[in-house]
């Protein structure tokens, strides 16, 4: 088909627009999310378990990591760590458990979103296990104590000694109501 | 009517299926100044509620409501509207082209504005009221906690979304393909060289925009979580999203009026624009720039320092281009003969007041700074700086210069000095205070501030009402003109230039049928 030139000047225009609307779907979310791995952006850690490597405790420092709890917006669960806070030695196991319960009466999921602060620490504190890798359903009234064990990384840089772990908890019950929903 | 292809149909009907780029430029200026009305009486009822300290006179959701429309109403509804509605009435005469390149998409692209603007308003009153979330709906208040009728704000920006994009793709198709023998790129008016590279940020951006809005749509109606950290999303996301969108947005709504500003300029200094290439230059790059400045938005929100200072940076290189067209405004003015006709004062007005704007722009772009002013009435200073006595006294600029050719009479000159003088001053004494204010630390989007803040903000409400009012004297100014008055020449402004002017005042239906040739 031969276009004349106006219509090929159509053509582009139309496919740009196209192009920028897909564009942010192909391009910008997944980029950002890219970014924030890459750089600890926001705090986020890495989503899945971490595998460890063996190697020496460094007992020259110590590193507090402090824990919070913190519920979302319309999130009614009791949430707190066993500990507000514990001292390891860059490359220790160090473990506790948070204690959740669901004082509704009726069954809910939560799902417990980490931060690590500051920024730049993100990428050195690991969790080898811990409830925030999969969504938590609790029963009506069900209680439940979910352990944590973290590792901070000999690599840390050495001006940080203090780090803060901080849990978010949301419900996303309608979530995975709407979302089982969509898939059928 | 025995040749009926001369002349355009009679009745109601004329306008709805009407192909022709002045019929339907009338038509968008029209229902712009329909919205300027409607956000402007938004703005009376935040101004009204201001006056005093304290709440008494709307509820604070409903206040909440009339910023956020004033907002998303202004933009969207008044300022690119009214860009459009010029650039259909000017473009294919400025280039000596007989119409639009695409005159039927051209109706549909503004007869969708007024339904989108009638789903948006109707939001008002449905259950729980329309949008509160501020017009930049930041996640997850425009989600997680936003009023049920949401979704049928979404589906408005949709369609406001589409219709700026079938707009912007008729503009580029026209200035590309439609322009007379010898009329080259570089021979081009500023208004249109303007129009060509918003019409290029607009293909861009708003699809950016619709992708932020259907992302809201998801994340509240099929449980994905773009937005929402619950379900492994991030909330900062929908800021980047939409500041990339946001901020060649601004940019959107001010580079038209700059090529407004460049043809009235050198007309009533008599002398030729200074520096014609360096401002082609000036705007391209302001453009490129759009792109990569987003951030400047979002200082507080914690993003690392490399990109604080990369933002910071790039935000002040804006300043550049801006600075080289200031500087060549105020070279053509210089040794001009100058007169001061009611074009030229709104536009010698825009140089002094936008670049004010232009100022309280840089210093909101030093980082550091920003954690000081960011949310506060500075901001609010800043932009409305840019926006009215840049964007809007640009069109009021452009519609007393082309006026006497649109309906072939001379309005009434001293009645428009007077909406002149009187927006002038009640544009300054209104927005003027909110700089000090905002220094001093109030909040934007709250009905009710601290007592330190009260005389300040009563200046700024006496003034708001004054510019307001002042606008009914321009709806009567321009009704008195299309009605009759003084016929105009074909050329009413003897130091004008440019092909609008070489066909008759009123500018006869069809125009350029037979292209004009350009030397």
């Amino acid at each position: 088909m031969q276009l004349d030139p106006a219509q090929k000047t159509i053509l582009k225009a139309t496919a740009t627009a196209v192009g920028m609307f897909a564009f942010v779907f192909v391009v910008m979310v997944p980029l950002y999310n890219v970014l924030c791995k890459v750089t600890g952006l926001n705090g986020k850690t890495d989503p899945n378990p971490y595998k460890a490597v063996p190697a020496a405790v460094d007992t020259s420092r110590t590193i507090t990591v402090q824990f919070l709890a913190t519920n979302n917006k319309g999130m009614h669960w009791d949430f707190k760590p066993s500990t507000h806070k514990v001292e390891v030695h860059p490359g220790e196991i160090g473990s506790l458990t948070f204690y959740v319960r669901n004082p509704s009466g009726k069954d809910m999921v939560g799902q417990a979103i980490p931060s690590v602060s500051p920024f730049e620490a993100t990428d050195y504190l690991h969790k080898t296990e811990c409830f925030c890798f999969t969504s938590q359903p609790l029963l009506a009234h069900e209680e439940k104590y979910m352990p944590l064990k973290i590792i901070v990384d000999q690599d840390l840089p050495k001006h940080i000694k203090k780090l803060t772990l901080s849990y978010t908890l949301f419900d996303i019950t309608d979530m995975n109501k709407k979302r089982t929903a969509g898939l059928q | 009517m025995s040749d009926h292809h001369h002349g355009p149909e009679k009745g109601l009907m004329r306008w709805v299926l009407t192909t022709n780029h002045k019929d339907i430029g009338s038509m968008y200026m029209w229902f712009s100044f329909a919205m300027f009305l409607l956000g402007g009486s938004m703005a009376m009822v935040i101004r009204a509620e201001l006056f005093q300290p304290g709440l008494q006179i709307v509820e604070p959701n409903f206040f909440n409501q009339m910023t956020t429309m004033h907002g998303l109403i202004m933009v969207f509804g008044a300022v690119m509207p009214a860009f459009v509605g010029l650039a259909n009435w000017m473009i294919p005469m400025m280039i000596g082209a007989p119409d639009m390149a695409l005159p039927r998409m051209n109706n549909w692209s503004f007869w969708i504005l007024p339904f989108a603007f009638a789903l948006m308003v109707s939001t008002l009153f449905m259950e729980g009221g329309g949008p509160n979330f501020g017009w930049t709906f930041y996640a997850p208040l425009s989600t997680d906690y936003a009023p049920p009728s949401t979704t049928f704000f979404i589906f408005a920006v949709h369609m406001m979304g589409v219709s700026s994009i079938m707009g912007a793709i008729n503009v580029i198709a026209t200035i590309l393909n439609l322009r007379a023998p010898g009329m080259t790129l570089m021979k081009m008016p500023l208004f249109v060289w303007t129009w060509l590279i918003t019409a290029y940020l607009l293909i861009a951006v708003m699809p950016v925009l619709a992708g932020a809005v259907t992302m809201m749509l998801m994340d509240i109606h099929f449980g994905t979580a773009f937005f929402n950290a619950g379900g492994g999303g991030d909330p900062v996301l929908f800021q980047h999203v939409f500041w990339f969108f946001g901020h060649p947005e601004v940019y959107i709504m001010i580079l038209p009026a700059f090529g407004i500003v460049s043809a009235i300029i050198p007309a009533f200094s008599r002398k030729p624009l200074f520096g014609y290439t360096s401002m082609v230059y000036a705007v391209a790059s302001i453009a490129f720039l759009s792109f990569i400045v987003w951030a400047h938005h979002m200082f507080t929100v914690g993003i690392p320092l490399v990109g604080e200072i990369f933002f910071m940076y790039a935000t002040m290189l804006i300043a550049v281009p801006t600075g080289v067209k200031v500087f060549n405004w105020i070279a053509t003015m210089f040794r001009g003969s100058l007169s001061f006709e009611t074009p030229m004062l709104f536009s010698v007005a825009f140089v002094v007041l936008f670049t004010i704007g232009g100022f309280s722009g840089l210093m909101l772009s030093i980082a550091p700074a920003d954690f000081q002013y960011h949310d506060t009435y500075f901001v609010v200073a800043h932009f409305h700086y840019v926006l009215v006595p840049g964007a809007i006294f640009a069109i009021f600029a452009g519609t007393y210069y082309w006026l006497p050719k649109w309906t072939g009479h001379m309005y009434d000159t001293a009645l428009s000095k007077v909406h002149f003088w009187m927006s002038f001053i009640g544009m300054n004494l209104t927005f003027f205070p909110m700089h000090f204010v905002g220094l001093a630390g109030m909040p934007r989007r709250i009905p009710d501030y601290n007592m330190q803040f009260a005389d300040f903000n009563m200046i700024s409400s006496i003034g708001g009402f004054m510019f307001g009012v002042t606008q009914l004297l321009f709806l009567f100014i321009v009704i008195k003109c299309v009605r009759g008055g003084e016929k105009a020449e074909a050329k009413p402004w003897e130091g004008a230039h440019g092909l609008e002017w070489m066909v008759p005042s009123p500018a006869p239906y069809h125009t350029f049928t037979t292209p004009p040739d350009v030397k």
